[in-house]
């Protein structure tokens, strides 16, 4: 039983609250860390940073990946870049305009003390970075570049050309392997987490399986830094890499630990949009792109002419014409609702008329093909082997796709969840975006999280550990987890039925997007609930997974992830259904402005959603967090 | 279109391998390689045969999971492609594609069609770091980094770790994968203080695991990445100076 959720924020003005927090905490001194064994799941950008981090200071560390290599994470299709409130561009940037921006682009659901930190340690990160090689775009002086990015009028976005995740996530798993060469962190790879093992309300340990061998394995720790990313793969088709998943954080869920605001999901409004019946997943073109590409569709739904030959009279830029001062910088959430509001009224564009177009015809008349090559060469690219269509020659189409979850586990300020011991970076948590992530801060909570955070927080709860040794692995908890996820696997493989396991996939995805996706009503919500369960039936029933469980068999792998993704899903209509106001990311049809923005319901919902499991996701319980907004006022956002 | 195919079946790192053949038909033109697998795997299952494991994960070029011998060549015939980019249009109607793993001593069969390249992760832990513990970095303008060399390192730090060099080279020589590391480090100021022993360290962890280089150049005609073979050269002179040079005198320029 969940109790009451302390966020546990430190006392004092948000300006001093991580100073003082820092001194307040209690340290492990050099000599007694060795003494802690901590379990790292993941090695993304939180992951391999935390890692990284904890062993540098001596800490005991397991990093356990499902992945050949921790490079291969999805930090690394990051593209467009990194904010940090470091205000080199003289443009009037802050710390403090940093909080402001994420907060009001978050819609007012998060926790303001999370944000302030994540903006004070921003300028940090980029130092670490910089100082572990990562070769961020220069001018010609030398000094580092700076773009802009929606939700924000500074420039403060640092990047890599459109590669800026993978060279963030290289530095980290640079320093990583460093550690790892140095003794200091075990690596563990082509090993999935299967469950948490808790002992008197205590997180332990893991159970894991061998992707290679199919052993399941014992891990007994005195903390567990779950960094598994975010959930985005519910939906089948997203930008998400196609082993992302869901299941260690659900497990962590299903042995007590809240999971905060499962609706919030962000639809990211450039991606290309879907061709035919086989696509696999979504491709994303970076928001840096909507830096100098302009966003357009015919005004005549019935247009038949190429783009080239349509005049700008018959055009209609609905981003610069509905918001004059962000134009199309706007927030990811708004931009994606009107990109579906232009494709619902039929002038949608391309041989589906599934997309909008984004234009570069301007910048590169204005600046030159070079430099819109140099800006954005590797998106272009990309773009042109997808479609075989040249964006240098005429304007790419693009559409919404579901990218990154902001909800995610319950956390405390010292991302602790309600377990004890078990910590959640990085987008597997929810603390730091509300209801709708700006661009470029992803990469910097998973760095900030990792690098800047948990060092400090988890000193603070393992000395309270001191003397303690980690419960052993021979313990009756390890033996019951480790034969339910044994148990679990041949269950899978002894259903024998007729149907894939993408295929159940699939049909989720559709139930999710078509009823909780962009825009959600009652109606459709209670639909998702009623055939998510049927569908979740159905795959007990009849899901074939061929094989054995003693070799690498990716169906049986898939599997567990998409039993889990059933369950999560119905979560996530639950959670939809019962935020009846719109916010951010997420839409209720019901609850809008006269001009179709989202309204908010600030009097009844100012409260983070904390769910309990219950042993079925239609039973789960409803905890609040309530929500305190002591330095930013609460308004309607407004982007005109 | 209608394929025929051509795939490496092998049960484990220990069974004897063959290739299989497999008939595919209503393949799109618009779909990527990867997801014509997809499709064959789907058929598979619904006849009640194993599927084909392949490596795989973002399908947007970047991760470096995927990687296949396509009809010979590693990623397929489009230059500066991964598999994973790779359309079926670039392929005609009724042809047959043969598709085998990545065939080299140092990255064994795992199974299928899926190989252990855990032997680039340790030429990495060798050396291919800027040893900056978390929280000492001075401000990310102290040292500025002319544009010309911020941009030679990023060319060599694209590199996606994929192994097609290795699996394209006759002498499966591990030449462009590690010069792409070191130089993407050594061309940086962040990198000078540790130059020498990177260069050294990393290249001696290569060689327990990888052939020699021999200058065929394959390595760089099938990165998807187009690392340029010249910091195979940079890596090279790196190497010597590091063999000769006094390391008291490091700190000068």
């Amino acid at each position: 039983m969940i109790g009451n959720l302390d966020s546990a924020v430190p006392p004092g003005d948000i300006g001093d609250k991580w100073t003082q927090h820092k001194f307040d905490m209690k340290l492990v001194a050099p000599n007694n860390r060795r003494k802690f064994e901590v379990i790292v799941v993941g090695t993304g950008l939180a992951g391999a940073a935390a890692a990284a981090t904890l062993g540098e200071q001596g800490y005991k560390v397991k990093a356990i990946t499902y992945h050949d290599s921790p490079r291969r994470a999805h930090s690394i299709a990051a593209q467009g870049g990194i904010n940090a409130a470091k205000n080199y561009k003289n443009d009037g940037d802050s710390v403090y305009r940093l909080f402001y921006d994420t907060v009001k682009g978050g819609d007012y659901r998060s926790r303001e003390a999370n944000v302030h930190r994540l903006a004070e340690v921003s300028g940090d990160i980029i130092d670490q970075c910089v100082a572990q090689g990562v070769p961020f775009a220069r001018e010609y002086g030398g000094m580092l570049d700076n773009r802009s990015f929606g939700g924000a009028q500074v420039s403060r976005t640092f990047y890599a050309r459109g590669q800026t995740g993978q060279q963030l996530l290289l530095g980290a798993y640079q320093a990583l392997m460093k550690e790892v060469h140095a003794g200091s962190v075990e690596l563990i790879t082509k090993t999935e987490v299967l469950d948490l093992v808790v002992k008197d309300g205590v997180a332990r340990g893991v159970v894991t399986r061998d992707l290679r061998t199919g052993e399941v394995q014992r891990h007994s720790a005195h903390a567990v830094l779950l960094c598994t990313g975010g959930y985005g793969n519910v939906f089948y088709l997203s930008t998400n890499a196609k082993y992302s998943n869901a299941t260690a954080a659900w497990r962590a869920h299903k042995k007590g630990a809240a999971f905060a605001n499962p609706c919030f999901t962000q639809i990211h409004p450039t991606c290309i949009p879907p061709s035919e019946e086989y696509q696999s997943k979504l491709t994303l073109m970076s928001e840096s792109l909507r830096n100098d590409g302009r966003v357009w569709v015919p005004k005549n739904p019935d247009e038949t002419r190429p783009a080239s030959q349509i005049p700008d009279a018959d055009r209609d830029y609905f981003l610069e014409r509905k918001y004059p001062s962000f134009g199309n910088l706007v927030p990811r959430d708004v931009a994606s609702r009107n990109a579906k509001t232009a494709v619902d009224a039929g002038q949608g564009v391309g041989p589906r008329k599934n997309g909008v177009y984004l234009d570069f015809a301007d910048s590169i008349s204005r600046l030159g093909e070079d430099a819109i090559r140099e800006r954005y060469g590797n998106l272009f690219d990309m773009y042109e082997r997808i479609t075989d269509e040249n964006p240098y020659h005429e304007p790419m189409r693009i559409y919404p796709a579901v990218h990154y979850t902001m909800g995610g586990l319950w956390v405390d300020y010292h991302l602790m969840s309600n377990v004890p011991g078990l910590f959640v970076l990085g987008e597997a948590n929810f603390s730091d975006h509300g209801a709708n992530r700006l661009g470029a801060s992803a990469l910097m909570q998973g760095l900030a999280d990792g690098y800047f955070v948990i060092s400090y927080t988890l000193a603070n709860y393992l000395s309270g550990l001191l003397g303690e040794s980690a419960v052993p692995t021979d313990d009756p908890v390890f033996t019951q987890a480790e034969t339910d996820v044994a148990d679990r696997m041949n269950q899978f493989l002894s259903i024998g039925g007729t149907k894939s396991p993408d295929h159940f996939h699939k049909e989720l995805g559709k139930i999710m997007w078509d009823y909780c996706g962009m825009a959600r009503n009652e109606a459709g919500l209670q639909k998702a609930l009623s055939e998510i369960p049927a569908l979740r039936e159905e795959f007990y029933k009849d899901v074939r997974v061929l094989g054995s469980g003693e070799s690498l068999n990716q169906s049986l792998e898939k599997a567990g992830r998409v039993a889990d993704f059933l369950e999560l899903g119905e979560l996530m209509c639950k959670d939809a259904l019962d935020r009846a106001e719109s916010c951010g990311g997420h839409f209720r049809e019901e609850s809008q402005t006269p001009e179709g923005e989202a309204l908010r319901d600030d009097e009844n919902f100012s409260f983070v959603s904390a769910w309990e499991w219950t042993g079925d996701p239609a039973t789960s319980i409803r905890h609040e967090e309530p929500l305190v907004f002591e330095n930013v006022a609460l308004t309607q956002r407004s982007y005109k | 279109m209608k394929l025929t195919l051509n795939i490496w079946r092998q049960g484990s790192m220990q069974a004897k391998g063959e290739m299989r053949t497999y008939q595919l038909d209503d393949v799109s033109d618009d779909i990527s390689f990867l997801e014509m697998l997809d499709m064959l795997n789907e058929q598979l299952i619904a006849q009640g045969e194993e599927p084909v494991e392949f490596e795989h994960d973002c399908r947007e070029g970047i991760c470096g999971s995927c990687g296949l011998m396509i009809d010979g060549q590693a990623h397929g015939p489009q230059t500066g492609t991964a598999t994973c980019q790779l359309h079926m249009r670039k392929f005609a109607d009724g042809a047959t594609i043969d598709i085998e793993p990545w065939r080299a001593a140092a990255f064994p069969v795992v199974k299928d069609l899926v190989v252990d390249r855990t032997a680039f992760d340790r030429i990495v832990a060798a050396g291919g770091y800027v040893t900056a513990p978390t929280g000492s970095a001075p401000d990310a303008n102290l040292i500025p980094v002319p544009k010309d060399a911020a941009d030679a390192s990023f060319d060599a730090a694209a590199c996606i770790g994929c192994g097609a060099c290795v699996a394209a080279c006759p002498n499966s020589a591990g030449q462009l994968f590690t010069a792409a590391k070191i130089e993407h480090l050594n061309l940086l100021p962040q990198g000078q203080a540790e130059r020498d022993s990177r260069v050294l360290e990393m290249v001696d962890t290569m060689e327990q695991y990888f052939g020699s280089c021999t200058n065929h150049g394959e390595c760089t005609a099938a990165c998807p990445k187009e690392i340029p073979l010249d910091y195979i050269a940079f890596m090279n002179r790196d190497y010597v100076r590091a063999q000769l040079r006094n390391r008291k005198l490091a700190g000068q320029r």
